[in-house]
């Protein structure tokens, strides 16, 4: 069973994110980091870099595969977690805890879904 | 069966000391050493000292720490493990073909480039093409040449500037994007239907002016045949870009369908694929690119003409992308290939083809009650399934696979599948091996999750450290 806390919006593609202030603060759900299993490296982008809602954010490798993960947010990235570059497994320890990209809100927010909704997507 | 993999401490060959010595041929005459920059030279030489005996018993005692086409069923997905026959390999020893160099006159080769040209008409015949090169040295070095040929064509047409995009379905082989991303073009991605092909109003959408080709493979990385192959042709060519056809399941196809046929510009091939020549670490590989005549003009230089009864190799595309390898491609793929072909004829490829297909039903209808199968269509070589519906994990169903001496499927590909596993038997398994493969898998549907994970215990190494393996990779010996 993955958790989703209560607190936090997901998407189809498995991010998690919540505003908090015009900055957007985002990760992976659990369910994303179990399906992957050992997470060995992630892309991180730079900081000041500008994406749009949906936009290829960074890219996450497994043991299993190589995925990308967008952008929840139209925005310019203004912080990322550095402690990922060295040790990008502590995702798989609590995707929750580890968020990978702060993001400065300048535009539009992409579709998301409700803690509730995305465990129904998820089949849980 | 039983199965119990060899298991040695088996050290690097350098670490080896037959207490043979050697001396390197010749004599270093101190003036050349005089000629070095200053501390280049070096007081050390650690090669390997090995006799000939140690030779044979280091490499034969790794080979049974190993597994191959030799040994068992290798259905590995998309890759197309064929037992390779030891006729072909055998031809391929003929001192003719094997003390020959790539330099000699032409006139003292006929043989070999008769066997070249034929192997050119064979594949063209096979595909409906038009013209073809050899040269490619692999599966992906052939898309890699396709995707220069279409960066050529769009160029000689004055519109490379403006056709930036290559569209690639979301089920493709991990090359292609590669490929294309390789070749300097942007990649646009599409999703599959609910039908596990492509989507046509998703490939409308992608389509314009900037693209310059659609890769696909048909069948595709799911074992579906893309029913609709002819009307995406149609929008692509309307689109003005090319259609290039990834071959790499034309194992699925051969005998029975072209991709000339279903309107595709360019085709690669690997025939250490569906013409059963070797893989990999025992390869090369070898990756023909054929072409429709509308292309011919940009196929890399020399490919093999002949002139009345005499054979020549033919620089004369005046538009030529150039080389794509230095001489000819893989000789000795191709002649392995050659024998395949002419050992089976026409029939006895479509034969090999229409058997391929069937293994891969029947082995998708002894799993189907026990696992899911996704997407309905009749399979064509190879089928998908996922564990997501028994609790296991695909990788631990692998692992318990490997564990009874049977290779494991290709898992987690295609992407678009969660807890995949793609089964490839070929043609070239019994129905006894098909009937034990699914005998084994589904045994291990009743092995606790603790054992599973403790598997594989009958090799000569258990789970690899995955994790360690992609950080800390040490390729290079340091030298003492």
């Amino acid at each position: 069973m993955s958790k989703v806390p209560e607190d936090l919006k997901f998407t189809k593609s498995h991010e998690w994110f919540k505003e908090e202030n015009g900055v957007v603060t985002m990760g992976i759900s659990d369910y994303a980091q179990s399906q992957l299993t050992d997470i060995v490296y992630i892309e991180l982008p730079s900081v000041g870099s500008k994406k749009k809602a949906g936009e290829v954010l960074l890219t996450i490798e497994s043991v299993k595969s190589a995925e990308d993960v967008y952008s929840p947010v139209e925005g310019e990235v203004v912080e990322i977690n550095k402690e990922l570059v060295d040790k990008p497994e502590l995702v798989n320890s609590d995707s929750y805890k580890y968020w990978m990209v702060k993001i400065k809100k300048t535009g539009n927010l992409t579709e998301s879904l409700t803690p509730s909704e995305y465990k129904q997507f998820i089949g849980e | 069966m039983s199965y119990k993999q060899a298991s040695y401490d088996e050290p690097f060959i350098g670490e080896l000391r037959s207490g043979t010595t050697y001396k390197i041929p010749g004599k270093v005459e101190e003036k050349v050493l005089d000629d070095l920059p200053a501390g280049s030279g070096r007081e050390k030489l650690p090669l390997p000292e090995v006799a000939e005996y140690d030779v044979v018993r280091h490499f034969t005692r790794l080979s049974q720490m190993n597994y191959s086409v030799d040994i068992g069923m290798y259905p590995l997905g998309s890759c197309t493990m064929k037992f390779n026959p030891k006729f072909a390999d055998r031809i391929s020893t003929f001192e003719g073909f094997s003390e020959i160099h790539p330099l000699q006159p032409e006139k003292s080769v006929q043989g070999s480039l008769k066997i070249m040209y034929e192997l050119q008409e064979y594949l063209k015949d096979l595909s409906d093409m038009d013209g073809i090169t050899l040269q490619p040295l692999a599966g992906a070095h052939g898309e890699y040449t396709g995707i220069l040929i279409i960066r050529k064509y769009h160029e000689d047409r004055g519109e490379l500037d403006k056709r930036t995009e290559i569209i690639i379905p979301d089920s493709a082989h991990g090359t292609n994007p590669a490929s294309a991303a390789m070749g300097g073009f942007d990649v646009v991605e599409i999703p599959s239907s609910d039908k596990g092909t492509v989507d046509l109003e998703a490939l409308k959408a992608a389509l314009s002016n900037k693209t310059a080709a659609f890769m696909i493979t048909n069948p595709n990385t799911l074992g579906i045949f893309e029913d609709q192959i002819t009307e995406i042709a149609r929008l692509v060519h309307d689109a003005g870009a090319l259609l290039y056809y990834d071959g790499a399941n034309f194992n699925a196809i051969m005998g029975i369908t072209s991709p000339g046929l279903m309107g595709f510009d360019i085709v690669h091939f690997n025939l250490h694929k569906t013409f059963a020549t070797p893989h990999g670490g025992g390869g090369p590989g070898s990756g023909p690119v054929a072409v429709k005549e509308h292309l011919k003009d940009f196929l890399p230089v020399p490919t093999v003409s002949r002139d009345g009864d005499i054979y020549f190799l033919d620089y004369s595309h005046p538009k030529s992308i150039g080389r794509v390898a230095a001489y000819y491609g893989s000789f000795n793929m191709m002649l392995r290939a050659w024998s395949y072909i002419t050992y089976h004829g026409s029939d006895g490829l479509k034969e090999n083809t229409i058997n391929a297909v069937l293994n891969a039903n029947y082995l998708a209808r002894k799993l189907s009650g026990k696992f899911k199968i996704p997407y309905k269509a009749l399979k064509k070589h190879e089928l998908v399934l996922s564990t997501e519906n028994t609790g296991k994990r695909a990788l631990d169903l692998a692992k318990y696979l490997i564990d009874h001496g049977i290779h494991a499927p290709t898992v987690y590909f295609p992407l678009i599948v969660h807890e995949d596993m793609m089964i490839e038997p070929t043609e070239t398994v019994s129905k006894a091996d098909l009937d034990q493969y699914a005998d084994v898998l589904i045994k291990g549907l009743n092995i606790d999750d603790a054992e599973l994970k403790s598997m594989p215990k009958n090799l000569s190494v258990s789970r690899i450290d995955e994790v360690k393996a992609a950080k800390d990779l040490k390729v290079k010996w340091d030298l003492e």
